[in-house]
């Protein structure tokens, strides 16, 4: 079974079956894909969905488990292929653009260009190299002077060079993962124009992207993937951003969880015209005023890399913002230090568990006491109760069910789900043993990310807990699903912007998809 | 058939022990080869450097342990420069320049040695009052000379492997610009270095030059061991260097851990220069900058860190300088023999690591 084949234009490539499984995870099950010459191809869906898994078998990062990958040979017809490492898909014509890109900055772009081919000549023919660059260049409509250094290129120009990468190496089928996450919206419009001259030329292009308005404007077709499988393929033409958008986040809210009834208190968190930069010195936040009452909890959706985790740092005290002021409990805290949050009552369980909300290393017992070590639970003056340390955290471990060997076990050794819980163990209870629960905070941060069915029952219902004891809780997740099933109130988040805010029980799906995608709410 | 190289999840306790043991044993052979190379036989060869380094029963017999002190006299200034570093590298603050701090120790305690009756008129001539400031002095000095390195990198993210690099020639200039010039004796007879210091500047002696400064570096790694492992500080320490992502979101002031460790750091090995003046030379003269700055960093990093495993590896490095130098003497053979034996150590155990983070298996 082959979807779609369209012999006039001859099939690019096409993914049959595919099934990847990781460790507790199916990441891609009997997942079919299929790819025309000379069309633009978006691959639609949600953070965990399998499109990185997905590519990342086409270009010979992953072996699947199962499943066949054909190739369209010049006589249109197919031929399979067998994919092991990166080196044999550039060979066989497959491109990627990654995310994150592999660039060496102090080459030139000629020299990135020839980088890692295997050319038999020893020496270099640079004016060779750069009329092949310049005549890419001007056949697909990318500007870009090869003798320039890539460090002096903006990241628009330096994704351009990526392209003209695999360009050059002739690659037939090109792979964008998220290309515009990075672009401004002029840059979006020239990246546009260049896959769609490409097409044209007969290349098969896939465009990765949860941006619905993007899809709409640059793809013909269309394939949605939600938990690991195929939704469904559909003609850009006959659909619409409402209808792809349901596709993407499914109806079927697959976990549901009784919402506590909300009762009124006061603010906890008040955040007022808050701009904030990223790391490279650009707005990821911009202008947002909201705020969290205790025993509610404010579920912030949006498309990863919209400010949300800028937000959540500036709120934890992590990042400084530019303007505007945060305030917990009435305290004016902005630009404060983080330990003044952590004394204020501010939990947080951070996006990135590994490199940020643990030291790997060290052990479950030393990563408990992160942030309570300063109190008196644990220490006396300036020293460490060990006995202390070892009831406190035998005491977390027990309550919040961690399941470790031991507590002197190095973190890094637990699964994600009894790491999750262990940040979530120190962060409830730093709070509890400072006395400052009543008007606490939590900020989490993709909560769940990674974690199988049992373990986010589990930090979802923790969180819940928290809420119903009168804690104001900020969550901020790219799973939808999670956001719909235990908010209390839906912002959402687009380009540094708060786009609306929406009572949780009153949440149209949609509508917050269109939000999402930077779609006006009034618009539909 | 093909061998597969796998993570280890947890290295058993045997590897753990072994490996260490192993490594040195794979030095001492590599040692053998080359003394063999040069014609030396390495049984013979390393047994004159155990008799340089511990003596002999016969001397022993006769109550005579020159060798044996000689060889702790090296190990002081080892331990102290040990553990200096160290406590930075705990912290991944990569302190290249325990050789200068230790320097400016020496000649700020020699300051203090020769001047500080001149200029606080009246001050008791006392061990009691001088080796104290003169300990003070070496730490403050130390101190300072650490945390210029450690601000630029707190604050403006210089590389601190370079600052405290070159700051060791800086100090080492200066130091030798004063006893060369300005402060030599002028009753010297032309000869480099500044006049002797007065009894009360010098600490006793235990045995042959063995000094009471080997109770200075035991009693400094037991409040290494506390600090390290007892202490709020030490847990922040450990943190930052484990972290520093997660150090931060736990609230925790990096650039003042930076700045207060380095004093520490930089203390440490100042006071190592005060003990060497006011234990051996009694004097600014030549002979602080011999290496033990250098040679400091080979062994915080073969003791893991580890303040008592810097003691051990301390002595035991400071037995192969002392054999090193005899084995010039008595068997005619390079003193740089220790120095090779010293590299050789850290390869192996460098390349043991990797057998305690990996195992080995076939498959087919």
């Amino acid at each position: 079974m082959s979807p779609n084949i369209d012999l006039e234009n001859g099939i690019g490539l096409d993914m049959r079956l595919i099934t990847k499984r990781f460790p507790g995870v199916l990441a891609a099950d009997q997942v079919n894909f299929s790819v025309r010459k000379g069309e633009v191809h978006g691959l639609l869906g949600e953070n965990g969905a399998g499109k990185t898994t997905l590519m990342s078998i086409l270009c010979g990062l992953y072996m699947p488990d199962d499943g066949e990958i054909f190739l369209g040979t010049e006589r249109n017809a197919v031929e399979k292929v067998n994919i092991g490492s990166p080196r044999e898909a550039i060979q066989l014509g497959i491109g990627m653009v990654h995310q994150h890109f592999r660039l060496v900055q102090s080459h030139t772009v000629a020299e990135n260009c020839i980088l890692g081919l295997s050319d038999k000549s020893i020496i270099i023919n640079h004016t060779e190299i750069a009329n092949r660059i310049a005549a890419i260049g001007e056949r697909y409509q990318m500007h870009i002077e090869p003798d320039s250094y890539v460090w002096q290129l903006s990241i628009g120009e330096q994704q351009r060079v990526e392209i003209l990468k695999m360009l050059y190496r002739n690659a037939d089928v090109l792979i964008l993962d998220e290309p515009t996450a990075v672009l401004t919206p002029q840059e979006s419009q020239a990246l546009g124009i260049t896959l769609r001259a490409m097409a044209k030329e007969g290349k098969a292009v896939v465009f990765i992207s949860h941006k619905l308005d993007e899809i709409m404007e640059i793809t013909d077709r269309v394939t949605v993937l939600r938990n690991g499988c195929n939704v469904k393929t559909v003609e850009t033409a006959e659909t619409d951003k409402e209808k792809l958008a349901n596709l993407m986040v499914g109806r079927n809210v697959v976990f549901s969880v009784e919402r506590p009834s909300f009762k009124a208190r006061n603010p906890v968190l008040e955040v007022d015209g808050v701009t904030a930069q990223n790391d490279k010195g650009v707005d990821a936040v911009s202008n947002v005023t909201f705020s969290v009452k205790g025993g509610e909890i404010l579920g912030v959706a949006g498309v990863s890399g919209n400010g949300q985790q800028e937000l959540a740092e500036v709120i934890t005290g992590l990042r400084r913002s530019t303007e505007g002021t945060v305030k917990v409990g009435g305290i004016n805290l902005t630009n404060r230090t983080p330990d003044k949050f952590i004394f204020n009552g501010v939990g947080h369980i951070p996006g990135d568990r590994i490199g940020v909300g643990l030291a790997g290393n060290l052990s479950v017992s030393d990563n408990l006491i992160m942030k309570a070590f300063r109190g008196g639970v644990v220490s006396r003056g300036i020293f460490l109760r060990n006995e202390a340390v070892r009831d406190y955290s035998d005491r977390l471990i027990n309550d919040f069910d961690v399941d470790t060997p031991d507590r002197n076990t190095p973190v890094r050794n637990l699964s994600g789900g009894n790491q999750q819980k262990a940040i979530l163990a120190r962060e409830i209870m730093a709070r509890t043993e400072q006395g400052t629960r009543d008007n606490g905070l939590l900020v989490a941060v993709q909560p769940t990310r990674g974690l199988d069915v049992g373990a986010t029952e589990v930090v979802r219902r923790l969180l819940l807990t928290q809420c119903e004891q009168g804690d104001a809780i900020l969550l901020i997740s790219d799973d939808l699903d999670e956001i719909l099933s235990i908010s209390t109130n839906i912002a959402v988040m687009f380009s540094g912007k708060i786009m609306g805010i929406v009572d949780g029980d009153k949440a149209d799906i949609s509508e917050i998809g269109i939000m999402m995608a930077g779609g006006d709410k009034s618009a539909l | 058939m093909r061998i597969v190289i796998e993570n280890r999840i947890d290295a058993p306790r045997v590897i753990v022990v072994l490996v260490p043991i192993a490594s040195v044993a794979m030095a001492l052979v590599f040692g053998g080869i080359l003394m063999s190379i040069v014609g030396a036989d390495p049984i013979e060869t390393y047994a004159a450097m155990a008799e340089g380094a511990f003596g002999s029963p016969e001397q022993w017999k006769v109550g005579q342990y020159y060798s044996i002190t000689e060889t702790l006299v090296k190990a002081i200034p080892l331990m102290l420069t040990g553990l200096a570093v160290g406590v930075a590298f705990r912290m991944l603050f990569w302190n290249i320049g325990a050789e200068g701090q230790l320097v400016l120790g020496g000649v700020s305690a020699s300051a203090v040695a020769l001047w500080m009756g001149d200029l606080i008129p009246g001050i008791p001539d006392s061990a009691w009052v001088y080796l104290p400031m003169m300990a003070i002095a070496g730490i403050i000095a130390g101190g300072i000379w650490a945390v210029v390195p450690a601000l630029l990198k707190a604050y403006l993210k210089v590389n601190e492997i370079i600052t405290t690099l070159m700051l060791n020639y800086v100090a080492i200039l200066w130091y030798q610009y004063l006893f060369n010039v300005a402060w030599k004796d002028p009753a010297g007879y032309g000869f480099p270095g500044s006049a002797k210091f007065g009894e009360c500047c010098k600490i006793a002696r235990i045995s042959g030059r063995l000094h009471w400064g080997l109770a200075v570096a035991f009693i400094s790694a037991l409040i290494m061991w506390i600090i390290l492992d007892k202490t709020k500080w030490g847990y922040q320490i450990r943190l930052i260097g484990e972290n520093v992502s997660a150090a931060r979101y736990a609230g925790i002031n990096i650039g003042k851990n930076i700045v207060g460790v380095m004093l520490l750091s930089g203390g440490l090995a100042g006071l190592a220069g005060m003990v060497e003046v006011a234990g051996i030379s009694h004097s600014l003269q030549e002979g602080l900058n011999v290496g033990y700055g250098f040679t400091a960093i080979i062994i915080s990093w073969l003791a893991r860190l580890n303040p008592w495993g810097i003691v051990l590896v301390a002595n035991m490095f400071a037995a192969i300088l002392v054999g090193g130098d005899q084995i010039q003497m008595t068997m005619g053979l390079p003193g740089s023999v220790a120095h090779v034996l010293q590299g050789a150590m850290l390869f192996c155990v460098l390349g043991g690591e990797f057998f305690q983070r990996y195992r080995l298996t076939v498959k087919r």
